[in-house]
């Protein structure tokens, strides 16, 4: 579980956290959501611990992490696994290589031992036939998952994803984000995921958080987003006409009515 | 950024380096990896320009040195002495500034952009102790052994272009090359290669690791830190001529 109270970071005169609380639990996915601008990658970094924020607490499992100096940190680092946007992948290193890397440096296991997990995370995320590869031979799915192996390869308690479906297409966004949720109630482990997507938003939130001007808007489950009132919240989700239809469409469907002047005699048909 | 906040945050940096390794047999790898990099890597290009340094050098002392009365083995000793004591540390530590620098520069560049270096901070290691310390230790390793090869090759082209020339016999060569030989001066040399190489391995290290920006930016950084090397070198020179050599 990670606890976050009253987080606030400035970069010069920019307040971009303004103190924002949270807590994210454990076999649970979280999402960031919000506009770009909103402070969501900067509210990430901080809790990863790669810009220190300026005021608050985050506490890992009661620790606090805020208050502890990078030798301190490495502890709870270890328990981190993190996907990056890019994927950040080593180029120069094989995705054997690249997931043998956090073992070679922080185990001391046998070779073989090593290599066996390499290949049950590689089979985990269902890659074949790839152990030889180098990242830029890679689909971008395809070094998506491997970012997620090697996030996973320690077992980490807290999963961090930055925009895991950015420049993919729609099926195999799914197919990670179906990943992502399924490691994290087979490892039992907190993951917070930054998104734009919508779809991953209504597949995985188990917990969203949606950030506005660098706060807490709202949040609350994947179900409880549809009929979300908050106005801020409602123009994010549902900006375009498609979305509006999709809303008052599944609010048709649970409670028979809607809640808004659409005409819905021009929708239905 | 003014000049000040720049060098602070390099201070900033070589500090950090400094810190128990998290696994001593990894950092070792790395270290040989840069060993090979660096030295191996630099090996063509320090073999061809000091042999061509050398042999230019005897060439145009001869041109200048007109007077009868003057010993041709004197060519010899000059060639001998501007080679140990500039031409080897200087002239290549500058063309390795290029070559190593922009090297050094642009992967650290391209890791910062790409996340690599973030990802590596997340697992818990200390990346200017993981990427940057084996990349200055396998420098002030490599390049003082560049040097002592460079001025081998340079003092060996020089005898061949004069004697192929006809300038001066091989006997004459050597000759000069005996008379008056000062040890100190390899110690200079030696010095100076120490100096020259943590300059250009910590420098390009420095503009690589803060690289802000995309692909654009890592360019920037590379070109800067060959700049900034190859001045600091000049300086780093002059100050050494003026506190080790001065009499």
């Amino acid at each position: 579980m990670i606890e976050v109270k009253d987080l606030k970071k400035n970069f010069g005169d920019k307040e971009v956290l303004k103190g924002v609380n949270v807590t994210m639990e454990a076999g649970k996915c979280n999402l960031i959501i919000g506009a770009s601008g909103s402070g969501k990658t900067v509210f990430m970094k901080c809790l990863v611990g790669l810009f220190q924020p300026d005021e608050g607490q985050i506490m890992y499992s009661k620790v606090n992490y805020t208050e502890m100096d990078d030798e301190q940190r490495k502890g709870i680092r270890k328990e981190i696994g993190m996907l990056f946007q890019g994927s950040a992948l080593f180029d120069s290193q094989t995705v054997e290589q690249n997931i043998l890397f956090p073992l070679d440096m922080f185990t001391k296991d046998s070779q073989a031992t090593k290599m066996k997990r390499v290949n049950e995370v590689l089979d985990r995320v269902k890659l074949k036939d790839v152990n030889k590869k180098f990242p830029a031979e890679l689909s971008g799915g395809m070094k998506k998952r491997v970012g997620i192996a090697r996030a996973i390869v320690l077992n980490p308690k807290y999963l961090f994803c930055d925009e895991p479906n950015s420049g993919l297409d729609p099926q195999t966004s799914l197919v990670i984000d179906k990943l992502i949720k399924e490691i994290t109630i087979e490892y039992n482990i907190t993951t917070i995921v930054n998104t734009h997507d919508m779809n991953s938003v209504m597949e995985i939130g188990d917990h969203i958080i949606y950030m506005h001007q660098g706060l807490k808007e709202w949040e609350g489950t994947n179900k409880e987003i549809i009929f979300s009132k908050n106005e801020k919240l409602n123009e994010f989700i549902f900006a375009s006409e498609f979305l509006k239809d999709a809303k008052d469409m599944r609010m048709l469907e649970e409670t028979g009515k809607i809640d808004n002047d659409r005409n819905m005699d021009e929708m239905i048909k | 950024m003014t000049l000040f906040t720049e060098f602070g945050r390099y201070l900033l940096m070589i500090k950090g380096m400094f810190s128990k390794p998290e696994n001593g047999k990894m950092y070792w790898k790395e270290f040989m990896h840069q060993c090979g990099e660096i030295g191996i890597g630099s090996l063509g290009i320090v073999v061809l320009i000091s042999f061509f340094i050398g042999a230019v050098s005897t060439l145009q002392t001869a041109y200048q040195l007109v007077s009868p009365i003057i010993p041709k083995s004197t060519i010899a000793q000059i060639v001998r002495d501007t080679i140990i004591l500039e031409f080897a540390p200087t002239l290549v530590c500058i063309v390795l500034a290029g070559v190593i620098g922009s090297k050094i520069a642009s992967e650290l560049g391209n890791m910062r952009v790409s996340e690599q270096i973030d990802a590596l901070e997340i697992m818990g290691i200390n990346t200017k102790a993981y990427l940057v310390m084996p990349k200055i230790l396998a420098a002030l390793l490599t390049i003082p052994m560049l040097i002592i090869l460079a001025g081998a090759l340079g003092i060996w082209g020089g005898r061949l272009a004069g004697t192929v020339s006809g300038i001066l016999s091989p006997q004459e060569f050597d000759t000069g090359l005996l008379s008056s030989f000062v040890p100190y001066n390899v110690f200079f040399a030696l010095i100076k290669a120490y100096t020259f190489a943590f300059i250009i391995s910590s420098i390009s290290a420095f503009y690589g690791y803060h690289v802000n920006g995309g692909a654009l930016e890592i360019g920037r950084a590379s070109t800067k830190s060959v700049v900034v090397s190859c001045i600091a070198i000049l300086f780093a020179d002059y100050i050494l001529s003026q506190l080790l050599l001065s009499t």
